[in-house]
């Protein structure tokens, strides 16, 4: 371990987030402040009225915007970033896929929330699920001092050379957003260290006043295939360099995650549940209870969404008896949750066991201990050879 | 998967420099009309090469002159012309 302990203070989600962000020194930020994630955007402009934080603070009047102004700078040359939830999220879409397209290493933090159709200030991942092909790498985290360890290491990803590659870091509104608990706020200058290496590399492309280069542009037959065969292939290194930097994380700040997922309990387990977010830390409480009744189950926190963590999911679940997902959105056109539904397509390199979906957690509603408990009864069940229901929305059936 | 491809780009990104690569692009080949000036009209005000989408018009001092491998044939100079020097001819009159 290289860097000297923080300091140890109580506050939000959002809090963390804004604290995380200064210590990278961005150049470059600009974000419209929505509910659940407004109190980033806040504190951020204190930070920048309190001159701590050295940056190009750019008010903006919506979000699509934001996402072009820091898209914008990153293929400048400057280091950015946003923040942004739910219907922000969707209103800069076509940005996103250009942002990514571009290969600009723009690092968001997106407050997950439900999107539109029904109006719903309440937390769920549909937001984060609706951006999956978006060329972004999409990372989960379950509380405020992984909110700052995950923006840290979003840096070292996104702007790796071999990355290149603009990073979402999400977090539950709500629960985690307004959630004050103790987080440690690292030393700049030791941020600073960590983020080293990254000068180290060559340098990647940049506008330069006075020389005509296109960014993006050429869109035509194989420029453009070879230009998305090459985003398609970052985004698969990228799941690797994921478990590199938490690694070189927990060496260098002495706390790490897991990487790709969190394996709680599985080396042995006969069963596995799949959570993501701050579900994760209900979920874990949950299996330790069943294990002292004798229940061989274990858990895997999905951090990675995007790319999808294939291999380190086959590795886990690999002859494992059964299966269950707790998804908190919805996947429309396929029966199961979006996470099931991709869990499901590893079948044939993890065995044929059953795979159990449920949906849980939508618009505020609690993924608790009786819903994981359930959900674990339940796949324990038909791991047995028990009949079983292959979806289940849970707060509909209470 | 073996790729046979040889890269366009150098870089990871889509990047490209305007003076090799973009103008590099066989825009040229989807003309079904071209532009032909008039140089007794022309009074080499720039508007052509104002207006020209993919800035194709070549300064040459006294007038503009078209860079047939990149003009898409839009007809635009010839519109925007004020003097009517452009006139847009097609294709097959030039067929040898």
């Amino acid at each position: 371990m290289k860097a000297k302990k923080g300091q140890v203070r109580v506050m939000t989600g959002n809090a963390a987030a804004a604290y995380a962000a200064r210590l990278c020194r961005p150049e470059v930020v600009a974000s419209y402040p929505i509910t659940p994630q407004s109190e980033v955007v806040e504190q951020l402009s204190a930070f920048h009225a309190d001159g701590v934080l050295d940056a190009e603070m750019i008010e903006v009047e919506g979000e699509n915007s934001a996402m072009n102004i820091v898209c914008a700078a990153s293929v400048a040359g400057a280091r950015v970033f946003t923040a942004t939830s739910s219907y922000g999220l969707v209103f800069m879409y076509d940005t996103l896929l250009q942002t990514a397209g571009f290969r600009a290493p723009v690092v968001m933090v997106n407050v997950n929330r439900e999107t539109p159709g029904i109006h719903a200030v309440s937390t769920g991942q549909q937001d984060m699920i609706s951006t999956r092909d978006s060329g972004w790498v999409q990372i989960i985290v379950e509380n405020d001092q992984e909110i700052i360890d995950q923006i840290i290491m979003a840096y070292r990803l996104a702007e790796d050379y071999d990355i290149q590659l603009p990073v979402m870091v999400n977090y539950d509104g709500y629960y985690l957003s307004y959630l004050a608990e103790a987080v440690e706020i690292p030393n700049i200058e030791d941020v600073d260290g960590f983020l080293a290496p990254l000068k180290q590399q060559p340098q990647r492309p940049r506008l330069i006043p006075g020389q005509a280069r296109g960014c993006g542009t050429h869109g035509i037959e194989m420029g453009y295939v070879e230009a998305r065969y090459k985003h398609w292939l970052a985004l698969e290194k990228s799941a690797k360099k994921v478990d590199e930097i938490d690694k070189a994380f927990g060496e260098y700040f002495g706390r790490s995650y897991g990487g790709q997922i969190e394996e709680y309990r599985t080396a042995d387990a006969d069963i596995v549940i799949l959570a993501s977010g701050s579900a994760a830390g209900t979920a874990r409480t949950v299996v330790d209870a069943k294990r002292k009744d004798g229940l061989k189950v274990g858990l895997i926190k999905l951090r990675l969404y995007r790319p999808f963590p294939e291999e380190r999911l086959v590795q886990a679940l690999k002859g494992k008896k059964a299966i269950g997902v707790i998804d908190r959105s919805v996947c429309f056109g396929w029966k199961y949750g979006p996470m099931c539904t991709e869990l499901k397509v590893l079948s044939p390199k993890i065995g044929s066991a059953p795979i159990l979906s449920y949906i849980d957690g939508l618009a505020n509603l609690d993924i608790n201990i009786p819903h994981v408990g359930r959900v674990i009864d339940e796949v324990s069940a038909a791991a047995k050879g028990k009949p079983y229901q292959e979806i289940t929305w849970i707060p509909m059936e209470e | 998967m073996v790729i046979k491809h040889k890269n366009i780009f150098e870089t990871e990104s889509a990047w490209s420099n305007a003076d090799k690569l973009l103008l590099c692009l066989d825009t040229g080949s989807w003309r079904t009309e071209r532009p032909v000036l008039d140089k007794e009209k022309c009074n080499y005000c720039g508007l052509c090469a104002l207006y020209c989408p993919p800035q194709c018009m070549k300064d040459m001092e006294d007038h503009y002159e078209v860079n047939l491998g990149f003009c898409k044939g839009c007809g635009i100079c010839a519109k925007e012309c004020p003097r009517g020097a452009i006139t847009m001819v097609p294709e097959g009159e030039f067929v040898k």
